[in-house]
Order: C-alpha cells, then structure tokens, then sequence
C-alpha cells in the first residue's frame, strides 16, 4: 500500500529547519569546515612558513596575515584553519570509532539480554566509574602520539554513552512484532540486528553523536593543551590556545583567535544537536 | 545507612582493583622505556637501570610485586625523580591539589545553588536572563580556554590579581586558579538548581505550605529548596571527577605543584609508577566521593535508602 505524504525523515527534516539556532550554526559550521579543507591548501603563507619581517605581528591587512602572527612569524590564519581541520577531523573520527564500538556493543547487550547482556553492562558501569580522561593521557603516553592512534584512544573511551542508550532502545524494540517475524522467519541474528534493530535506534543515537562530537575536540584539545596531543609543526587549536596562553603577555590574539573559534564550534555543535533532538524524538516536542 | 555505605565500599574494592590492573598492564606495554630521554645512555647502564628498577622481570612477576607492595602502602621508587619516590611526590603534592579542589568546588556547589535559586526566583527578568547566559558560557567553554582568558583579564588588564604561583596558598594565588576550576561546575550547578527549583516552585505541597500561611523564605527554604537539592547533588558525583581532569590544567597553566601538574609531568617523562600512583589516588579519591554523594542523596530522599 503506498500512502502519500511525507515521511518520518521528511517531518524531521521540516522540523530542524524551523530551528533557528540549529540552522545558523549548521551554516556556521560549514563555512568553518569550508575554511579547514580551502585554507591549509591554497592560502600565500603556509602553516611552517617564517615571515621574518613580521615576529609576533598584530592581526594586519598586510601579506595576508589577517590574524597576526606567532612568536615564529607563523601565520595565524593558516595555522587556525589548519588547527580546525585537525580538531574538526579527530572530533569526527573519534565519534565514528565510539559510535562503531558503542552501537554494536549496546545492540548485542540489549538484544542478548539475560545475564550476559547484564554483565556486559556491568562492564560498562565499571569502567564508566573509571577517571576516562586519566586513562586516554596514559594510552597517549603509551601508545606515543601518533594522529591515528589519539582518535583510537579518544573514541576507544568515550563509547560507554552510546552503548547504554542503544541497549535502552534494543531492549524495547526487540519486543516489537517485526522483529518477531523476522525471527520466526529463522534470520540470523546479525541481520536481525543490522536490519531491523540497529535502523530503529538511530534517532536518539544521532542526537547523542552531535554531542559526542564537541566532546571529543575538547578531549582532543585538552591533550595537545597539556602537549600530550598533535606534535609540532601541525596544530590544533587546544595546541594554538596553549601556545596562546604562554604569550597572553605580548600577543593576547594569539590566545583569543583560537579560543573563539573553537568555543564557537562547541555551541554550533550543541545547537545543532537541539535541534536534532526537538526534530526527532516526538515526545519530548514542546516547541 | 551504614549497612548500606559497608556495601558500597565492598563494590568499590573491585572496581578499583580493575583500575589499578587496568593501568599497570597499560603502562607496561608502552613500547618505549622510561630511560629512553636520557641523553647517550650506555646500554649496559640502561640494562642496570631496568634491573634496579625490576623493570627486566616478566611482567606477571613485576604485577604481583606492585600488588603486594601496594597493598603494604609503598607506591614505589618514582623513575625520573631518582632521590624521591612516588609516596613523597604524592604527599607533597596532594595539599595543594586538595586546597584547590576542595576549594573550588565548595565555591562551585555554594555559588551554583545561589545563583539558581535567584535565576528560578526571579524567573524572566533580566537577572534570570544574565545569570543563565552566563551559566550556558561556563558549561560549554572548556577550562583550559577559560583559565588563560581570566588571568589575560584580571592579571594583565587589571592587573589585580597574581598570574601564576602558588606561594603556600596565599589567597591572592589562589583566587583565579579556584575560580577557573570552579566556573565549569558552578555553571552546571546553577542550570540545575534553576529548573529543580522551578519544578518544585510548581508543586501541590507548595502551594498549600503557602495557604496556610508560612512566610515565604520558610516555604523557600523548607519546602521547594530540599526536593531541589536532590539532583544537584547527583551531579556532584561526574562534577568531581570533571574537577579532577580540570585540576590537572588548572595546575599546569598556573604552575601550581600539586599531583595533576605531577602526573602531566610524569606522562611526558613516562614515569610509570608515579602516573600509575596518581591514578590510584584520583581512582580512590572519585570513588569515595560518589559513595558519599550516594550518602547524602539517601539521607535527602528516604525512598532511595535502602530497606
């Protein structure tokens, strides 16, 4: 039967797009991911680059260097957007590695159920009792720090969320009918989960992954802060804001430029993530 | 109550077995060494360090040798610091460190719950709008943004204020640093407060401690503040352990010598058994403080207390 009308997605669609704060900073977001991938590439001065006429120079309409210089005579503009394609990239990467291991996780646990699924969850409590940030500075330190292996150890951390809320809704849905005659159809239980479970948690768990993200550019930025993160000469802006923060003496816009973009980035990434929310969860639309 | 606290704590011996497990076995298989930043070290020196160290031991035997010490109160000779070991690090830095974080998280459960209270009371005015806008800021900026950006202002521009040091926790030291660490749980404290308090300001039994006649600071205080309560003080259990993680940033940027800027220290000169310590003592530290969250939420609501 095909009934006419929108679907499920087309009505969240219409609804996030009446989310004014959502929708600004989705176009936020894109001019800043626009100026990550443009920059690094194209712009006159590169991120290693020495303007030896202009050391610790003030934002300037010369030579390009709109956002001053560093101590180095780097130039900031360059080395901001390519700050926020590291950050932007390992907030990314890291909630994919979390969503990977916590969607699946969760799924096994809650359609399992039973003791074992308990007891995966009990391993869940136990390590979310655990201090996560002391344990991805001691995997970093193990594990050296390379760019590949920081976003492991982010997202090999910050799965344990995910994995509660799809158990929570594999619990539920696993009682529906469909997933009833999918197993009295004699499915195997990894298409039962890929096919029929997995689709139906998506709206809570695309809401959470918005969140996840900001939170993993601060976990990542929190590491390079402490010099623990990306190593010279890349950056990122947790490694540009404690560059910053040792010369807020001479050159304050050294601090500030970075901060703002990525504390502009952290509240697009939770409005959006509003937004998500009043668009699909259906209970809880009081707007 | 006390059955109950008994319990926890049996729990919790577990969970921190699984930490200290956990750590030791990741720690131990870094690929480089301990040694490895001293400049042209003789391999046979090294081989001497390893074994001085018990570092050339199998690893299950070295586990066993940490655990046993362990559980006799020794956390072992600290490998960059060759004159002291891990226990003298720890205590010297602890002080400082629970200065700070007490400190700061006093001011962020009191100032939090303060300015909630005025947010939800004088709810849509200006007051509520400034607070609250504030309260979103120090939520979403992270402390190692905010921290530089208050001794830009305060140190610098206004130059009232010290920009880093500890000099024995003279007060002016200690103010930015507290209040930085602070901010981030102040703000959520407030957030909550705000809406606990707005829910119950809307309750039956509010409404009927006002119609038969109490003054208002008497239903304020007895009747909507004590159901209010309730979830800030389980947001006590994640803002101590974001303290934790803040504190070691805090310490950094400020040059405080407590045991966060220690163990930042240690991971940069992969000094194994004085991360491997400091963990231990946050571990400890994170559980004991959830229990007696725990603790003080039975004590508020007599449904959650068990039996």
């Amino acid at each position: 039967m095909t009934a006419p009308g929108r679907s499920l997605w087309q009505d969240a669609m219409a609804r996030f797009r009446r989310h004014r704060a959502a929708m600004a900073s989705v176009w936020i977001m894109g001019a800043i991911t626009a100026l990550a991938i443009v920059v690094p590439e194209f712009w006159p001065n590169s991120l290693d680059e020495v303007n030896w006429d202009y050391l610790e120079s003030p934002p300037t309409a010369d030579n390009y260097l709109w956002f001053g210089t560093d101590v180095n005579g780097r130039d900031m503009f360059s080395r901001t957007f390519y700050g926020a394609r590291i950050s932007l990239t390992i907030g990314v990467l890291t909630t994919l590695v979390a969503l990977v291991i916590g969607v699946a996780y969760g799924a096994i646990a809650g359609y399992r159920g039973g003791t074992p699924g308990d007891l995966m969850m009990r391993v869940v409590d136990v390590l979310y009792s655990l201090p996560a940030l002391f344990f991805v500075i001691i995997l970093v330190t193990v594990f050296g720090n390379s760019f590949l292996l920081i976003f492991l150890c982010i997202g090999a951390v910050e799965w344990l969320t995910l994995a509660r809320i799809v158990r929570g809704q594999t619990l539920s849905i696993k009682e529906k009918e469909y997933v009833e005659s999918a197993m009295a159809a004699g499915l195997l239980t990894p298409t039962i989960l890929l096919k029929y479970i997995i689709p139906n948690v998506i709206g809570p768990v695309i809401v959470y992954v918005t969140l996840l993200i900001p939170i993993n550019i601060i976990v990542e930025s929190y590491l390079s802060f402490l010099g623990l993160g990306v190593q010279e000469p890349y950056t990122s802006w947790g490694r540009l804001i404690s560059q910053g923060a040792d010369e807020i003496g001479t050159a304050p816009w050294l601090l500030i430029i970075p901060a703002a973009f990525l504390v502009i980035t952290l509240f697009c990434f939770n409005f959006i993530g509003d937004g998500l929310r009043d668009a699909l969860d259906p209970k809880d639309r009081t707007r | 109550m006390l059955n109950y606290a008994l319990r926890r704590l049996l729990v919790a011996v577990p969970t921190l077995f699984v930490i200290i497990t956990l750590a030791f076995f990741l720690i131990r298989i870094a690929p480089g060494g301990p040694f490895d930043l001293i400049p042209d070290l003789d391999p046979a020196a090294a081989e001497n360090l390893r074994k001085a160290y018990d570092l050339d031991k199998p690893l299950l035997e070295q586990y066993g040798n940490y655990l046993w010490r362990l559980a006799n109160g020794d956390l072992g000779p600290s490998l960059a610091y060759r004159d002291r070991n891990v226990a003298e690090l720890i205590a010297e830095g602890f002080p400082v460190s629970a200065q700070l974080g007490l400190t700061a998280m006093v001011l962020g459960l009191f100032g939090g719950m303060l300015c909630g209270i005025v947010a939800a009371l004088r709810k849509n005015s200006a007051v509520d709008f400034t607070v609250m806008a504030i309260a979103m800021a120090g939520v979403g900026i992270p402390t190692f943004v905010t921290a530089p950006l208050l001794t830009l202002f305060f140190g610098l521009y206004l130059g009232w204020l010290p920009l880093s040091g500890w000099n024995n926790g003279q007060f002016a030291h200690i103010i930015l640093p507290v209040v930085a660490l602070a901010l981030p749980t102040l703000a959520g404290i407030t957030r909550i407060t705000r809406g606990s308090m707005l829910e119950s300001l809307g309750a039956d039994y509010v409404r009927t401690a006002r119609a038969k006649g109490l003054p208002e600071w008497k239903v304020i205080s007895r009747h909507v503040l004590r159901p209010a309560c309730m979830p800030v003080v389980s947001y006590l259990g994640p803002a101590i352990a974001g303290a934790m993680t803040g504190s070691v940033v805090i310490e950094t940027i400020f040059g405080l010598p407590g045991i966060g800027r220690a163990f930042v220290e240690g991971a940069l000169n992969r000094d194994y058994s004085l991360i491997l310590g400091i963990v231990i003592v946050y571990a400890t530290l994170i559980i004991l403080l959830n229990l007696l969250a725990d603790i003080i939420y039975g004590y508020l609501d007599p449904r959650v207390r068990p039996r």
